[in-house]
């Protein structure tokens, strides 16, 4: 086997320099501070995708299906091409070449072509001299479309089509099957004193990011241009290159500004591939952006997912054994939707110590808009599902809820039964937080007002990327000389502030102010690769990237001002804008001389070993893991059902806090968005449409919804993270749906099996026990699904088991 | 020919019948700080100030606009000095992805024009039609009490 290369996983160590100098610890590191960007957005001045114009830019409008399911029999658009003002109009002939996100899903084209999946798939694309234009050509468009048979839900997805299935070359409307078992989980249920089993319902969600996607392409001596608002520019340089059969060299991506992604905008979108095809034929400038309808119909949101999951234990509460199904409602196309198949059974084992395991899961096609990732990409649901699960195995233990997590939770420096590597984990540390902030042991006991606690985990960065390759994951390049600092790097700030993390790291490397340094990122014509905005991969990756090329410089500053005092590099102070006796600039002026041009490169891969080597093994791993707990305080009324939110304490295992202000944006952030989810939001259908495809239809919570949040850190300093950082944009959303849930039983006495949880399942579970009957809503069973036979995985031996 | 007074400034512009304020500033006067999230007065993100009230701008067509004064994110600073709404943003971090920021910025001085001193529960009344997926308002509603102190203190 080839050795791993050096940039794979590498330790830079948790301070400045890794200890190579004098140092008086941090100095930009862990204070709160601005982000870089913010100037531009409080005063109106940042450029994102819709704001940019050319002169002569042609607009660009989609006409979308109006069937759910339907054949294309003939397209005439005689009339439109024909309009005054229209320079062009493509239909699904024009882009045959298919392509999709991950390089095993190559299931979309940007204009379909023989039939519709879904209402709003586009269909012909009109280009204008302006938008008005635009969108009367449209109406001039004839379709002639043969209705199907629609497919609504994942029970009818699992019978055989009533005309056709949605994809051709599937067998009925099933898209992916998984069924791994690690140990012997017969065995385990064997053993156990009690075996409990549940169902659970976690409802479809939008982005609703208040940007709506916009980009505009420019053809010009023979290189392609796209600047849009994109999740991950180096993903779509690639899908472009494909479709529109152009090297590589011939595309550049530039990711705008960007007004907030959570995952809608990791998938290439179909405009992207439109306006760039369309500037190609044309030369002109094409601009598209997208209605909020439009938005709706584009969705890859989360994924509706019922869910089954049975969990033996001994009667001290240890977890002998855990099965758990999934069928998840993956909307018209692929989408990510094959690794968020494998991310809803990934984690269990990264939070409790589960000796054996069977994970089976489904995703079925329906005709309904496509689902993907969205924040905590298939997580939120099973986490809802399991931290429920194990409050009323609790209940059958006559234990209390938070002791038998604790005596399962996994320890740090361990393997989890499906090969996770676990280093640091604050699993118990945020557990003590929130519980002691909180009061959650000594709350007051009440009808109508109550308390939940939940704990979750997630990971920093997927340990492998969306198409097979042993390239680094990120990369940074670093220009120091007499006119000052720039890091490039491909990374996108989607508004958490990832430019700001880039700045900060190498700042603090060179002994420097933030705003001493520039940011270039996010241009694939300009910035080294970095595979984008998911998975929570961004600071772990890229920060440690930027700290591999930025500690390159730094030594060369270091050895100019060693051989200029005389004195060694570690009896050195670096800081303040110097280099022992040297100022940065000298220093900088003194290793140019020597060297010429100062440049470095940094990259960053994930380390080998993290995961095991079994089919579905790529989905799960990450170089390290983040920790939450959350406890929530609430009243929910007997009489109408409305809940109201109190107080939400979430506790986070931060790795280390490179910035309060950054950290804390991301920990609301997540709070606002599980308490939408868990109480409001729900992208649901009437008659085979959209329910609610507009902000005013489709419920979020506004400023008046949102109760008190208060934060507790927990400081682990993992071994490989950027000075020991990990991840905050995804986990601290995990533990507070099922904390609301678990609340909600505390203050009434009724489980509610599903989310969003609306006033009428409340009454509902509290009509049902006051008819004699189970206290609960929620979904009944699990539908019969056509699992294979499980791969049997053989878990870690104990001598491997620690890390 | 719309007129218009604008962050102090008067100016004159082409305009299509049922044109939006909204679409007369981000594409005929390139003030592209107002931003469209909806386009139907759903989200807030267009919000800007006529004779000192928030408005939607994407609901407000320039024939209702006659000799009122409008002011929007670009109008917000006194020149290079911003206002101390601005500045509260900037360092608590009420600004993420900041696409709701422009219209939360004029919402906030609309209400604290009107109320020097609001409770944390007015505050949210204000902002209670501006839409933001990023701060869960936390830190938006931290920034208004700190930029009323702040304009309170002010001599």
């Amino acid at each position: 086997m080839r050795p791993p290369p050096p940039w794979a996983g590498r330790r830079l160590g948790t301070e400045p320099g890794d200890g190579d100098a004098l140092s008086d610890g941090f100095q930009v590191v862990g204070k709160a501070l601005p982000r870089l960007d913010a100037l531009g957005k409080v005063t109106g001045a940042t450029r994102y995708a819709d704001d940019l114009s050319w002169p002569g830019t042609l607009a660009c409008v989609l006409l979308r299906s109006p069937h759910p399911h339907a054949r294309i029999v003939a397209v005439d658009t005689a009339a439109a091409a024909a309009t005054k003002g229209v320079v062009a109009v493509l239909t699904g002939a024009d882009l045959p070449v298919r392509y999709g996100a991950i390089a095993t899903s190559q299931d979309e084209a940007a204009l379909a072509s023989d039939k519709v999946r879904y209402v709003g798939e586009p269909v012909v694309a009109v280009a204008a001299v302006d938008e008005v234009t635009a969108r009367e050509a449209t109406k001039k468009i004839a379709v002639d479309y043969e209705v199907l048979a629609p497919v609504s839900s994942i029970e009818q997805a699992l019978l055989a089509p009533a005309d056709e299935p949605i994809h051709e070359g599937t067998k009925g409307n099933i898209h992916r099957l998984a069924a791994l078992e690690f140990g012997d989980v017969d065995e385990g249920f064997a053993v156990a004193d009690v075996v409990r089993e549940d169902v659970f319902f976690y409802e479809g969600s939008n982005h609703l990011a208040m940007e709506e996607h916009s980009a505009t392409a420019i053809f010009a001596d023979g290189q392609l241009t796209l600047w849009s608002s994109t999740q991950a520019p180096h993903n779509l340089h690639r899908v472009l290159a494909k479709v529109l059969d152009l090297p590589m060299t011939r595309v550049r991506v530039v990711a705008t500004p960007h007004g907030g992604g959570f995952g809608g905008k990791v998938d290439p979108a179909a405009h992207e591939v439109v306006v760039s095809k369309l500037a190609v034929l044309t030369g002109r400038p094409v601009k598209c952006t997208l209605s909020r309808e439009e938005v709706f119909y584009n969705h890859r949101g989360r994924h509706p997912a019922l869910m089954w999951v049975r969990t033996g234990a001994a009667r001290d509460g240890q977890i002998t054994a855990m099965h758990f199904r999934v069928a998840l409602d993956g909307g018209a196309l692929a989408s990510l939707g094959a690794a968020t198949t494998y991310y809803t059974g990934a984690l269990q084992p990264a939070t409790y110590d589960i000796p054996a395991y069977r994970f089976e899961a489904c995703r079925v096609f329906t005709n309904k808009a496509p689902c993907g990732p969205k924040r905590g990409h298939g997580t939120p649901q099973p986490r809802f599902a399991l931290e429920i699960h194990l409050d009323k195995l609790a209940e059958d233990l006559g234990m209390d809820p938070v002791a038998l997590r604790r005596c399962n939770y996994v320890r740090p420096q361990s393997r989890t039964v499906n090969w996770l590597r676990i280093t640091s984990c604050g699993i118990e540390e945020v557990t003590e937080k929130v519980l002691a902030a909180s009061g959650f042991a000594t709350r007051s006991r009440r009808v109508g007002h109550g308390q939940g606690f939940a704990v979750s985990a997630y990971l920093c960065g997927a340990g492998f990327p969306m198409y097979p390759s042993q390239l680094p994951h990120s990369e940074v390049g670093l220009k120091v000389d007499r006119g000052g600092v720039t890091v490039f790097c491909g990374a996108t700030d989607i508004g958490q502030g990832s430019d700001t993390v880039l700045a900060t790291v190498v700042a603090e490397e060179l002994g420097l102010d933030r705003a001493d340094v520039r940011v270039v990122t996010a241009d694939t014509g300009l910035t080294p690769v970095d595979l984008g905005s998911y998975s929570s991969r961004v600071t772990f990756m890229a920060g440690n990237a930027a700290i591999d090329a930025a500690r390159k410089i730094r030594t060369l500053l270091l050895e100019e001002a060693a051989r200029t005092s005389g004195l060694l590099a570690h009896e050195l102070r670096v800081g303040d804008g110097r280099f022992g006796p040297l100022s940065f600039e000298q220093a900088v002026e003194a290793a140019e001389e020597r060297h010429g041009a100062l440049s470095a490169s940094g990259s960053y891969a994930p380390p080998p070993g993290i995961s095991g080597e079994f089919r579905g093994s790529a989905v799960g791993p990450g170089p390290a893991y983040t920790y939450s707990a959350a406890v929530v305080d609430l009243d929910a009324d007997p009489t109408t059902g409305e809940v109201l939110v109190h107080k939400v304490w979430v506790a986070h295992d931060i790795g280390r806090l490179l910035n309060p202000v950054l950290v804390r944006g991301q920990m609301d952030g997540n709070v606002y968005m599980a308490l939408a989810e868990a109480l409001m939001e729900s992208q649901t259908y009437r008659k085979d449409l959209l329910h609610h495809p507009s902000v005013l239809e489709y419920k979020t919570p506004l400023a008046t919804d949102m109760p008190a949040i208060e934060h507790l850190y927990v400081e682990t300093i993992d071994p490989e993270g950027p000075y020991g950082a990990k991840e905050v944009g995804q986990g601290p959303f995990l533990p507070v749906v099922p904390a609301v849930v678990s609340a909600i039983h505390d203050a009434l006495g009724v489980w509610v099996d599903e989310v969003p949880v609306t006033p009428e399942k409340i009454l509902r579970a509290l009509d049902a026990r006051d008819r004699g009957a189970l206290g609960r809503a929620g979904p009944k069973r699990f539908p019969a699904v056509p699992f294979p036979p499980c791969i049997k995985v053989e878990p870690p031996h104990a001598a491997t088991a620690r890390v | 020919m719309v007129r218009l007074r604008l962050n102090g400034e008067d100016h004159e512009t082409l305009a299509r019948s049922g044109e939006t304020l909204l679409e007369i500033l981000r594409e005929r006067l390139g003030l592209t700080g107002t931003k469209h999230g909806c386009e139907v007065g759903e989200c807030g993100a267009c919000t800007v100030l006529v004779d000192g009230a928030p408005r939607l701008s994407c609901l407000v067509l320039p024939e209702q606009l006659a000799d009122a004064e409008v002011t929007t994110v670009e109008g917000l600073a006194d020149g290079a000095v911003l206002h101390p709404l601005q500045t509260s943003f900037m360092r608590l971090g009420a600004s993420q992805c900041g696409y709701c920021t422009s219209g939360m910025l004029l919402s906030a001085k609309a209400l604290l024009d009107e109320h020097p001193d609001p409770s944390n529960a007015e505050i949210r009344e204000a902002l209670a039609g501006n839409v933001c997926r990023c701060t869960g308002y936390a830190a938006i509603v931290d920034a208004v009490a700190d930029a009323a102190e702040t304009l309170r203190d002010a001599p």
